[in-house]
């Protein structure tokens, strides 16, 4: 494996005609590390997700993977390259079956289709979805859905595994459960990032937390820490704590 | 600018406005359901025939059904909607992309069978012949629909901004969900911007009745091309349509005098697929 | 993937037999015309369903591919003389490149949009084969008549040879669908069906997949033409590069059930025997009722059952454990 870390994200800015959505974003993940990247709505989570996934370009910057630029690389090279990702809005192949959409994922690597379906089949046992296997995409329940994408990406065979909001939505031992489930791929040796507005499962996962407002990195930490800032306070915990009491 | 250009130019213009006007209500009921209603052009067609045998059996000129035709084709649109297309709303993309395929195939094809596969034209309708102006030939029918043309889509314009159940439908083109929740009925929606749009290829019909050729299948070209003009104006764009209307009556005018007569269609599908190459939300989409 | 049974086994080796057999036992020529189209328009249905029912590209101009097909093979045997075998593989290269010609602006659009940009295609290469005085414009061209021979792919004495040729080909075009739905491709082009962004998410390039489906598409629809010169003969733009055809193809696909591999060969045998025969019963009188009934057909296929007849079998099956 090559030393140094496994993405450098260096000054990505990214525009939207006027609107600046990511201004100079510089970070870095460690190998196996979980990083957070939290903030209010409208903050450029996800423009910055989409920049470092190669589905959108940044106008200024670059990203790193394992020591190689892909800041131009299109989408579908990035997740050959390793880095696989989830959607803010799940996306399942509603018309294949569980088996079948990470098989799509397993497919990747191989043309061999019966290592593809065994290589399918563990994933979904390690996933808890092993017993839906035959259900169809579209007759699964949401919670299922985002541990099926969790698991199609799996099934790509990824160093660095993206989730976009993965615990939106979660009733908690739904959350319990994925939590679950992210560690022990982090103990397979993956790497996470993950954009996430449960704070609680930001406080139990994460290594390090990077705060964004505004489209600017403030603050970037220990999420022990990262809570207690007053800058992040003010910008991204005070509203919602304001709000709620 | 030689007269022959000019004269060509005019031309152009008068045909692409009445392609506006045909265009309009596909883009109207395209922006609010997202369906693309293949049979709009047949609908084309039963304007024409209904002015055609309005003249033929009972001496009506087509100025006189131009009302009527809106009327007949915003019921036969209101019920085309209700037991068709309503239907496959919720069902997969297939179905919703040629569910009406089957409508514009039956009708057409009912005329033919009706009617059979003849030309046909309004001999002695109220407005005919040219005004000539210095090298230039207006022809009265086509400069009149144009301006009828430009009308009905400025009062399409009104309509949408200032009543009520215009804004209905805008909201709903712009977002579906949003509007349910702020209790417009969206079904209904969808039904009357289709009855309208119908309605309004309905009115194109009988002024294109009154200097073009009417058969059966008179629809093929006309639809194709005014989704073409869809696209190029930027889809459900009501302004975007008229401009485009206009363009793809200039383009084709002058590519069937620059270049060759047959292939003046040919070239504005080629158009089509280079817009959409690169821009595919068209000229005037976002 | 599951073993058929032994049933299943037992009764597709009778429906092969018997569709062996067909030409032999049944007599006269009509049966055995109304069988090729059946088989002809199952095959490009098969390879429509590629494209369509596989990748969600829907598409209205495989009458281009077919109508390329037929005048590829025809021009060669004309002025080169090129034999026919040689004629249907250049056709379907020709196919697939201007499917890859076509494509490669059209790898964004999806549903509507891609619907509309085949017909505009089709269209194009319609009118301009109208013109073209290279191949005779709109007068057509009437094939050469050549000895009976598997060699020159002719035969003027019976319809049998080419009864089994179109089924080989039938039987081709369903192996290589098979294929593909079983394996990688097959799977990457559903994944684009649901989306782009959730293809391009999995390491999917969903422009290169699409351009896939569209050639290999566009070379079968292309042989299905070069059968169709050798069969009937004469080709004009108008009989072979015309929207209908692009339709029933669509049609077949649908009423057997888009997506699915024996789909469009139950769609043309329920929809080919049914439109030669209003053809012939009502002929020049009925100028417009066999596509009324089309018309009637996909209204009600698309409002009522979209999945098509063998999606409703499958569903009942899957019901009924």
């Amino acid at each position: 494996m090559t030393a140094g870390p496994v993405l450098d994200v260096e000054g990505i800015t990214k525009r939207f005609g006027g609107l600046t959505a990511n201004e100079d974003v510089s970070f870095t993940v460690n190998q196996g590390e979980i990083l957070s990247i939290i903030g209010p709505n409208g903050a450029g989570k996800s423009t910055l997700f989409n920049c470092i996934t190669g589905f959108y370009r940044p106008d200024a910057g670059k990203v790193l993977f394992r020591g190689k630029d892909i800041t131009t690389a299109s989408a579908h090279k990035i997740c050959k390259l390793g880095i696989a990702r989830t959607f803010q809005i799940v996306q399942v192949i509603s018309d294949m079956t569980v088996l079948e959409n990470v098989m799509t994922g397993t497919f990747l690597r191989t043309y061999d289709r019966k290592k593809v379906r065994e290589k399918a089949g563990e994933i979904l046992r390690f996933a808890g979805l092993y017993e839906k296997r035959d259900f169809l995409g579209t007759n699964i329940t949401i919670a299922d859905k985002k541990r099926l994408e969790v698991a199609m990406a799996l099934g790509t065979e990824p160093t660095l595994l993206m989730l976009d909001e993965a615990m939106a939505g979660l009733t908690p031992v739904e959350l319990r459960e994925m939590i679950g489930l992210l560690r022990k791929v982090r103990e397979n040796g993956v790497t996470l990032v993950i954009v996430e507005h449960v704070m609680e499962a930001v406080m139990q996962l994460s290594d390090r937390v990077v705060v964004i407002n505004s489209g600017r990195k403030i603050v970037e930490g220990a999420p022990a820490d990262v809570v207690r800032n007053p800058e992040v306070i003010q910008a991204y915990l005070g509203d919602r704590y304001n709000a709620g009491n | 600018m030689s007269e022959q250009l000019l004269a060509q130019l005019i031309n152009g213009l008068l045909i692409g406005c009445m392609y506006s006007l045909i265009a309009i209500g596909l883009t109207m009921i395209w922006g609010v359901m997202n369906i693309v209603n293949f049979a709009h052009a047949d609908f084309l067609m039963i304007g024409m025939f209904t002015s055609f045998w309005l003249y033929t059996l009972y001496g009506v000129d087509p100025l006189l059904s131009i009302p009527v035709c809106g009327v007949l084709l915003f019921l036969l649109g209101w019920i085309i909607y209700k037991f068709v297309v309503s239907k496959v709303m919720t069902g997969p993309a297939l179905a919703q992309v040629v569910v009406t395929f089957g409508v514009s195939i039956f009708i057409a094809n009912a005329a033919v069978f009706l009617w059979s596969p003849d030309f046909r034209m309004i001999e002695k309708p109220l407005l005919q012949g040219s005004w000539i102006m210095g090298p230039v030939r207006l022809s009265i029918p086509k400069a009149v629909a144009s301006i009828g043309s430009i009308a009905i889509t400025l009062a399409l314009f009104l309509f949408l901004r200032k009543t009520k159940t215009g804004k209905a439908i805008l909201a709903v083109e712009m977002n579906r969900s949003s509007a349910l929740l702020m209790g417009i009925n969206t079904e209904r929606v969808n039904a009357l911007s289709f009855a309208i749009g119908s309605s309004l290829v309905g009115i194109a019909g009988a002024f294109l009745s009154m200097y073009y050729y009417i058969y059966p299948q008179v629809g093929g070209t006309f639809g194709l091309l005014s989704f073409c003009i869809v696209a190029l104006g930027g889809f459900g764009s009501i302004e975007g349509a008229f401009i485009a209307g206009i363009l793809i009556g200039i383009v084709q005018t002058l590519g069937g005098y620059y270049f060759d007569p047959a292939y003046k269609y040919a070239i504005v599908f080629a158009l089509y697929l280079v817009t959409v190459w690169i821009r595919p939300q068209g000229l005037m989409g976002w | 993937m599951k073993k058929p049974t032994v049933l299943q086994a037992v009764f597709y080796a009778a429906l092969l037999a018997a569709l062996l057999a067909f030409p032999l036992v049944v007599k006269g020529t009509f049966p055995t015309h109304v069988m090729i189209m059946v088989f002809l328009f199952a095959m490009m249905g098969v390879a429509w369903n590629i494209l369509g029912g596989y990748a969600a590209m829907f598409s209205f101009g495989q009458a281009a591919f077919f109508g390329i097909g037929a005048y590829t093979s025809t021009i060669l045997l004309m002025n080169y003389n090129v034999n026919p075998w040689i004629g249907l593989v250049a056709g379907g290269v020709l196919a697939a490149l201007m499917g890859a010609a076509i494509g490669i602006p059209c790898s964004n659009l999806r549903g509507h949009y891609f619907a509309i940009a085949s017909i505009a295609f089709a269209e194009i290469v319609r009118i301009h084969f109208n013109n073209w005085k290279f191949v005779a414009a709109a007068e057509g061209l009437s094939l050469p008549l050549l000895p009976d021979s598997l060699k020159n792919f002719m035969f003027h004495s019976s319809k049998a040879p080419y009864y089994y040729i179109i089924l080989v080909f039938l039987l081709l075009s369903v192996l290589i669908c098979w294929y593909i739905s079983t394996n990688r491709m097959g799977f990457y082009l559903r994944a684009i069906k649901e989306s782009h962004e959730l293809a391009k998410g999995m390491g999917i390039s969903f422009v290169r997949y699409r351009l896939y489906a569209i050639m290999i598409s566009a070379f079968l629809t292309a042989m299905a033409g070069t059968f169709y010169a050798q069969y009937i003969l004469y080709i004009d733009p108008e009989s072979v590069l015309i929207l209908p055809i692009s339709v029933q193809v669509v049609l077949v696909a649908m009423l057997g059930g888009a997506g699915t591999i024996i789909g469009p060969v139950i769609g043309a045998a329920i929809l080919l025997p049914l439109s030669e025969i209003t053809r012939v019963w009502l002929g020049y009188k009925g100028t417009g009722v066999d596509m009324m009934i089309y018309g009637a057909l996909i209204m009600v296929i698309s409002a009522y059952q979209p999945q098509g007849v063998w999606g409703y079998l499958t569903s009942i099956r899957r019901r009924a454990k």
